[in-house]
C-alpha cells in the first residue's frame, strides 16, 4: 500500500476542487471504520474532518444540520443539552466518528430498535458527486417528498458515490431516564425465541441485544416514575426471574461499551452482517465453529462479528448462507462480502454520480 | 413508437376481459384523486401475475410505448393520471399478501394490496402496519411505495420508506431487480430507500417486504378547541417543549371543521375556530404518565374545551372527522384543490397568516387541515369550476402558497408527491444542477423515459412536453375539478 498525503478541504469549493483534480479518491472522516476509509492503490485520501460545524439547530424543529466532518459527539452533546438525541444511536462516537462517516457506513447502534436506523433519520444532504458537481437532496424539514431520495441513497454508500458536505437529521426528545434488564438465557435458541416473543408484545423497548454467551439485554426509557413498574413487567414477560436491572452510570457505561465496540478482541476484524432472527441459528453455528465472537443487535437483525481468520473464509461462509456482510475493521480492498443485493441497480446510479469511477465500486 | 404493435402483442398476452380498449371502459382510468387533470390512456391491462407485469413492461419497452402503473388512483398530485398515448397497468388484482411472518414482524405483499388490509391481517398477532394515509382503506401499497406516502402518524414512525425493508421491481427496460431484504439492517447503499418515492419513474414494484410494529397497548387522543387558529398553533409548540413525542398532532380550522361536522357528525365542540388533536400511544404506564403532562400543557394554552377520548369509539369518531375532511370539504364547494406544502414547525403561524392573506387577496376561500406536528399543511382551495377563470385563480393561489412554503424554508410537498400538479415548482426548490442530476438518475434507470413519463420534472425538460390538459383528450366532456366522492 502506497502512502499518499491526504487532502484536507475546509470548504465545499475545496471539496469540488479535490474531486475535479484527482482521478482516484477515498473519503475519510474519523477513520473509525478503517476498512471503509483506507486509501489503496493510487487513490488519494480526502479527509473531511476539517469540514466541521453545526449549521442550523432549533430544538423546536426536531432537526439538526451540520457539516459532514462534524464529530458525532459534538452533535449528541448539543442535542443532550436540549433534552434531545439521535435515535439511531450511531456507534464509535467516543472513538471520533463523524456524521459523514456514520451515514456513509450506514451504521446504527442498539437504540435503533425503538424508532429506526440512520436511514430513518437522515432527511437532507448536500454532496459533491464524482463529477465534481455540488448537488442536494431532501431538505431541512422533517417531512418532504420532493425529488428522489438522495439522503437515503447516501446511507451505506461508503463515500463511493460522492463526498457528503452537509447533512440534516431528524431528531427526537430523549428519554428522561433509562433502565436495562440483563437476563442469562438457556442458549441462543432460547434467546432468539424470547426476542421474537418480546417483538410482538406492546412494550416500548429502546434496545434488545444479545451478548455472548446468550445474555439478553433489554433497555427501556422514559419518565422516571414509569420505569420501575415497566422493568417488573418486562421481567415477567421474559419469564426467567433472575434478571439484573441496571440504572444510572452503570447502565450508560454498559451501552457505551457495546456502541464503541470496546469488546472487540485484539487482532480481530469487525464485520456487520444484516440478518433476521430465524436465520441466526445456522449463522451462529458456523461462526462459533470458526472461533468468532458475535453480538446480535436490534432484536437479532444484525450480527456484529469479531472475526479471527481470513476475510475470504468469512466471505464464503456468508455467501453460502446468502447473507450480506460489510467489513468495518479489516482489509480495505473489498469491504462488501457475502451476498450482494441490487448490484446492477447500484451500477446504474454509479454511472450517473461517478461516471469516471473516481471512487471505488459501491 | 408503435401502439398498434403493442396492442397486438397485448391481445396475445391478455384475455379480452383484462385488456380494456373501449372508450367507455377507459373513462374511470382517465384521472386520479386530482380529478381536474385528465388524460385518456391508449388502453388498460389488468395483470393477475407478476410475470404478466414483467411481460407487459418488456413489450412497452420493445414498442416504445409509455406506461403507468396504477393502484386505486388516490394520488392527489396527478401521479397516476395516464401518460398521453400510454398504457395503464392496473395492479389491483395483484393483491395477495404472500407471507405474513409475525414472529419476525414482516409482511411480504404484492403492490395491489390495500394499505389497511396489511394491518387487518397483522392484527390477530398484535401487530400493525404503521403508515396511515387518510385514504388507507382504499389506497394500495404499490402506490404508497411509489409516492412514499405519509399519514397522520408519521411524526413518530416516519413515512412509507421507513417501513419498506425490501422489494422486487421491474425496471422500465424490463430488468427485474431485488433491493434490500428482510432485515432491518443493510450492507451497502440503501437502494430500497432510494427507490421509494420515485413517483413511478423507476418502474413497477412487484413485491414488497414491509416491517410490522406491535399494536400500541394504549391510545390517548386529546381534542382541544380554540377561539383562534394561532392559539392552536402555539399549543403545538408547548407540547413539543414538554419533550413529549406524540404520534400525531393535527389541526383543523373553522371551515374544515364545519365541513367535517356536516359530513360525519364528529361532534366536535361547537363554535371552535380551530381544533387541535394530539394522540399519545404506547405502553399503558408511559401513556398515562405522559397524558397528565400533556393535558396540563394544553389546559394552559388557551383552549376553551379539552376532551380526552374515553373509549375506542370516541377516538374513532375524532379521527373519522379528521380523515374525512378532504371529502367533506366537497360539500362546501363544488370543486377544490388540496395543497401539501411543508414549513418549519416554528413558522406555522406565519404560514397560516400568509395563506389567509392570499385567500383574501384572491377572494378564494381556503380551508386548512394540517399535520401540525411536522409542519405539513393541507390547504384546501375552494372554487366553482363553472365560474369563468375560477380554476386559474385557484391554481394561481395554490402556486403562491407553495412559493410561500419554500420562502419559509420548507418544501412543496410533504407526502403527496410532485406528480403533474407541482412539477413547475420543483425548480423553485432545487437548483438546475440538482434537477439535471435527478433527470440523469431517471435516464440511467429508464433510458426511454417510458415509466410515468411527464411526472415530477418541469414539462420542458421531458420527452413529452405537452402540458397535461385539464380535459386532456377526452373532448372536455368530463367535469373539471370534480372532487371524488369517497
Amino acid at each position: 500500500m502506497k502512502v499518499v498525503a491526504a487532502l484536507e478541504p475546509r470548504t465545499t469549493a475545496e471539496v469540488v476542487d479535490a474531486v475535479r483534480s484527482h482521478d482516484r479518491l477515498v473519503v475519510r472522516g474519523g477513520c473509525t471504520k478503517p476498512a471503509l476509509s483506507t486509501a489503496t492503490d493510487s487513490a488519494v485520501a480526502v479527509d473531511i474532518a476539517g469540514l466541521t460545524g453545526i449549521v442550523e439547530y432549533d430544538p423546536n424543529e426536531f432537526t439538526v444540520t451540520a457539516l459532514a466532518g462534524t464529530r458525532v459527539s459534538e452533535v449528541t452533546g448539543l442535542l443532550a443539552a436540549n433534552g434531545q438525541y439521535l435515535p439511531f444511536d450511531p456507534p464509535f462516537v467516543a472513538a471520533g466518528a463523524t456524521l459523514g462517516g456514520s451515514v456513509a457506513s450506514g451504521l446504527s447502534g442498539p437504540n435503533r430498535y425503538r424508532f429506526g436506523g440512520v436511514r430513518d433519520f437522515i432527511i437532507g444532504v448536500r454532496l459533491v458527486d464524482g463529477r465534481g458537481d455540488e448537488v442536494r437532496g431532501g431538505g431541512k424539514v422533517v417531512k418532504n417528498a420532493a425529488g428522489f431520495d438522495l439522503p437515503k441513497l447516501m446511507v451505506g454508500s461508503m463515500g463511493r458515490l460522492g463526498i457528503m458536505t452537509e447533512i440534516t437529521f431528524k431528531v427526537f426528545p430523549a428519554p428522561k431516564a433509562w433502565r436495562t434488564l440483563t437476563v442469562a438465557m438457556q442458549g441462543i435458541d432460547d434467546a432468539l425465541e424470547t426476542i421474537m416473543r418480546l417483538g410482538s408484545l406492546p412494550l416500548d423497548l429502546e434496545a434488545v441485544e444479545l451478548t455472548p454467551t446468550a445474555t439478553l439485554n433489554v433497555r427501556i426509557g422514559g419518565l422516571e416514575e414509569t420505569l420501575e413498574a415497566r422493568i417488573q413487567r418486562l421481567e415477567r414477560a421474559i419469564g426467567r426471574g433472575d434478571g439484573r436491572a441496571l440504572s444510572g452510570d452503570v447502565e450508560q457505561a454498559f451501552w457505551k461499551e457495546l456502541r464503541e465496540f470496546r469488546w472487540l478482541p485484539d487482532e480481530h476484524k469487525l464485520v456487520k452482517v444484516p440478518v433476521t432472527p430465524t436465520r441466526v441459528t445456522p449463522l451462529h453455528e458456523r461462526l462459533d465453529r470458526a472461533g468468532a465472537t458475535v453480538r446480535y443487535g436490534v432484536g437479532a437483525n444484525v450480527a456484529w462479528v469479531a472475526w479471527p481468520g481470513e476475510m475470504q473464509e468469512l466471505d464464503r461462509l456468508l455467501s453460502a448462507l446468502e447473507l450480506p456482510g460489510l467489513v468495518l475493521i479489516g482489509p480495505p480492498e473489498s469491504p462488501r462480502i457475502g451476498h450482494v443485493a441490487g448490484r446492477s441497480f447500484a451500477a446504474r446510479i454509479k454511472s450517473v454520480l461517478d461516471p469516471a469511477r473516481r471512487f471505488s465500486e459501491v | 413508437m408503435s401502439s398498434h404493435g403493442l396492442l397486438d402483442a397485448l391481445r396475445e398476452l391478455y384475455p379480452r376481459t383484462r385488456l380494456l380498449e373501449e372508450r367507455a371502459a377507459l373513462v374511470p382510468y382517465e384521472s386520479d384523486g386530482l380529478a381536474s387533470f385528465r388524460m385518456r390512456p391508449l388502453a388498460v391491462v389488468l395483470p393477475e401475475t407478476q410475470q404478466e407485469v414483467i411481460d407487459t413492461v418488456r413489450l412497452c419497452h420493445r414498442e416504445d410505448v409509455p406506461f403507468l402503473a396504477r393502484g386505486s388512483g388516490t394520488s392527489l398530485s396527478g401521479g397516476s393520471m395516464p401518460v398521453a398515448g400510454g398504457l395503464v397497468i392496473a395492479l389491483n388484482r395483484l393483491n395477495r399478501i404472500k407471507r405474513l411472518d409475525p414472529r419476525q414482524r414482516l409482511a411480504v405483499v404484492e403492490p395491489g394490496v390495500i394499505n389497511l388490509d396489511v394491518s387487518r391481517a397483522a392484527a390477530p398477532y398484535g401487530l400493525h402496519y404503521a403508515p396511515d394515509p387518510s385514504s388507507q382503506s382504499i389506497c394500495t401499497i404499490g402506490g404508497n411505495v411509489a409516492f412514499n406516502s405519509g399519514g397522520a402518524h408519521c411524526l413518530k414512525y416516519g413515512m412509507t420508506a421507513n417501513h419498506v425493508l425490501g422489494l422486487t421491481a421491474v425496471l422500465p427496460d424490463g430488468e427485474v431487480v431485488e433491493l434490500g431484504g428482510e432485515s432491518l439492517e443493510q450492507a451497502g447503499p440503501d437502494l430500497v430507500g432510494f427507490f421509494c418515492g420515485n413517483e413511478g419513474l423507476f418502474g413497477i414494484v412487484l413485491e414488497i417486504t414491509l416491517r410490522l410494529l406491535p399494536l400500541p397497548e394504549r391510545y390517548k387522543t386529546v381534542l382541544a378547541a380554540y377561539h383562534d387558529l394561532e392559539a392552536a398553533g402555539n399549543a403545538v409548540a408547548r407540547v413539543i417543549a414538554l419533550g413529549l413525542l406524540p404520534s400525531a398532532m393535527e389541526i383543523m380550522d373553522r371551515l374544515a371543521l364545519d365541513a367535517a361536522e356536516k359530513a360525519v357528525r364528529a361532534e366536535y365542540p361547537p363554535g371552535a375556530q380551530a381544533l387541535l388533536i394530539v394522540e399519545l400511544e404506547g405502553e399503558s404506564e408511559v401513556v398515562e404518565a405522559e397524558l397528565a403532562r400533556l393535558t396540563t400543557a394544553i389546559g394552559d394554552s388557551g383552549a376553551y374545551e379539552v376532551r380526552v377520548a374515553a373509549s375506542p369509539e370516541e377516538r374513532a369518531l375524532i379521527w373519522k372527522g379528521r380523515k374525512s375532511a378532504f371529502s367533506a370539504v366537497g360539500r362546501l364547494s363544488p370543486n377544490y384543490l388540496v395543497q401539501d406544502g411543508v414549513v418549519p414547525r416554528g413558522r406555522l403561524g406565519e404560514a397560516l397568516r400568509g395563506i389567509e392573506r392570499l385567500s383574501r387577496r384572491y377572494g378564494v376561500a381556503v380551508a386548512n387541515v394540517f399535520h401540525a406536528g411536522d409542519g405539513n399543511l393541507h390547504p384546501l382551495i375552494l372554487f366553482d369550476a363553472r365560474e369563468a377563470g375560477a380554476i386559474e385563480r385557484a391554481e394561481s393561489l395554490a402556486g403562491d402558497i407553495l412559493r410561500l412554503c419554500i420562502e419559509l424554508g420548507g418544501s412543496i410537498t410533504g407526502e403527496h408527491g410532485v406528480g403533474v400538479e407541482k412539477r413547475e415548482y420543483l425548480a423553485d426548490m432545487f437548483s438546475a444542477v440538482d434537477i439535471e442530476m435527478f433527470k440523469a438518475l431517471r435516464l440511467a434507470i429508464d433510458p426511454k423515459e417510458l415509466s410515468n413519463r411527464g411526472k415530477m420534472f418541469p414539462p420542458e425538460t421531458t420527452v413529452d412536453s405537452r402540458p397535461a390538459s385539464r380535459s386532456g383528450e377526452t373532448d372536455g366532456s368530463a367535469p373539471a375539478g370534480q372532487p371524488r366522492s369517497r
